[in-house]
């Protein structure tokens, strides 16, 4: 991915330090290191501060992509590592908080002995709570084709690395989980067909309407929010200690898919676009009532069933992403009720 | 982190969904009653059971909005009615 434009002094210490590779990089760290304490203290809402979430968003992106013209030792750099766990720490325990106060009316759940089924059940009634498809509905009927793009735009920042995430989990899970996974992979991934892939489609999606499809290419029209609903699946998905709270996103995303989808189809089809641009949601309608069924009961539920002591994070990990979610479709909906973009203003050069 | 893995047989396996569709993996077609092919785009499929899906004969979710209700499958001994 091309290193996008620094939102502000971490992320600019940081593309910095990656693109001098030769330097004194203890030296460079110890500096960002000091400038990331002083600017966490002065942050109030990591989830919506664009500079961490863009340095955030980068340093994940070390162990995807990668970053065009970035040594690919930085990966596992530690220096760069314990960067990144400066940023994790907060990022995680506001993602903590926002799924409690998002859960606020859901039944504790019994700390342990919850049956597969169960566990299906209470992710079930999770998703049913959520907030409805206040956005989806809006673009079925009413947005206009440059609401259409941007809201492509939004989505392009994970849906063109779509499934990536959760595969993480695949070795850190065992059994029934681990084989719920693989199946819902592989028909994200296409089922062997590179065409089919979720992010082949999307990317066929974003050409229908005239949008660039290279990985990455709108990060920099993207609000922090819509940052943070990405890393928090990198957050997840990368560190181990937190597989339930992966297994647990993968299933409320699943269930939380299939209307949405149906109706975003529609909302393409009332402006006129075929098959070539809704085929992405078409297709989700139809793999999301699949996926939902394995991911809540095999995957979450087999989960809790051989670890039940990570049913808490199950939980969280499914209320976290409901809580981004509806921040994320608070943010884009507040702006076109106002008739303004939902995307970020271009950034002044020289941040 | 024991797990014992699910029996299954070699041909498939049909799962009856609490309150939703039927799961089916393994091989098999699926074909109209005439006999032909009912297109597939994947391995396993879930079939609609409460009528209610727009893409039948496959579930597309709609059974959530309806409040599709179902009987606890008849497998004596897993699990009462409720
Ligand atoms: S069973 Fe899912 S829509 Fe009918």
């Amino acid at each position: 991915m091309k290193i996008p434009d620094a939102r502000g002094p971490i992320s600019g210490g940081l593309f910095r330090l990656l693109a001098d590779g030769t330097g004194d990089v203890s030296a460079a760290q110890g500096a960002l290191h000091r400038l990331i304490e002083g600017q966490l203290a002065l942050t109030d809402d990591v989830i919506d501060d664009g500079d961490v979430q863009l340095a955030l968003f980068c340093l994940y992106e070390l162990h995807y992509g990668g970053l065009d013209g970035v040594d690919n030792r930085w990966e596992w750099n530690p220096g760069l590592i314990t960067l990144r766990q400066m940023l994790e720490e907060p990022f995680e325990l506001a993602l903590r908080s926002a799924a409690r106060s998002s859960a606020g009316s859901v039944q504790p759940a019994p700390a342990a002995g919850l049956d597969s089924d169960a566990v299906a059940d209470l992710l079930f009634g999770l998703a049913g709570q959520d907030g409805g498809p206040g956005m989806s509905r809006h673009v079925a009927k009413k947005a206009t084709l440059g609401q259409l793009r941007e809201f492509l735009v939004h989505k392009s920042i994970y849906q063109l690395k779509e499934a990536d995430p959760h595969t993480w989990a695949i070795p850190r899970l065992t059994g029934r989980a681990k084989a719920a996974l693989v199946e819902i992979q592989a028909d994200e991934y296409g089922g062997g067909r590179p065409d089919r892939m979720h992010s082949a489609l999307f990317a066929r999606t974003m050409r229908g309407l005239g949008l660039d499809d290279v990985y990455g290419g709108y990060v920099d029209a993207v609000p922090a929010v819509s940052l943070a609903a990405v890393n928090m699946m990198s957050l997840f998905g990368l560190n181990r200690r937190l597989r339930g709270a992966i297994a647990g996103h993968l299933a409320i995303y699943e269930m939380t898919s299939s209307r949405p989808n149906q109706l975003y189809g529609n909302g393409f089809r009332r402006l006129g676009f075929g098959a070539d641009v809704t085929a992405y949601f078409d297709e989700h309608v139809e793999a999301d009532a699949v996926h939902e069924q394995i991911a809540g009961r095999d995957l979450a539920g087999g989960l809790v069933e051989a670890e039940p002591g990570l049913l808490p994070d199950v939980l969280f990990g499914a209320t976290a992403a409901l809580a981004i979610d509806a921040r994320l479709a608070a943010h884009i909906m507040g702006a076109w009720e106002t008739g303004t973009s939902s995307l970020k203003p271009p950034v002044p050069a020289g941040v | 982190m024991n797990q014992k893995p699910q029996e299954s047989s070699n041909d498939g396996a049909i799962v009856i969904c609490p309150d939703g569709p039927i799961l089916v993996r393994g091989e098999f077609e699926i074909v109209t009653p005439s006999g032909g092919a009912v297109p597939r785009t994947r391995k396993t499929v879930a079939l609609c059971r409460c009528g209610a899906s727009a893409i039948k004969p496959y579930c597309d979710g709609t059974h959530k909005l309806i409040g599709f209700r179902t009987e606890y499958p008849a497998t004596p001994g897993t699990k009462e009615a409720t």
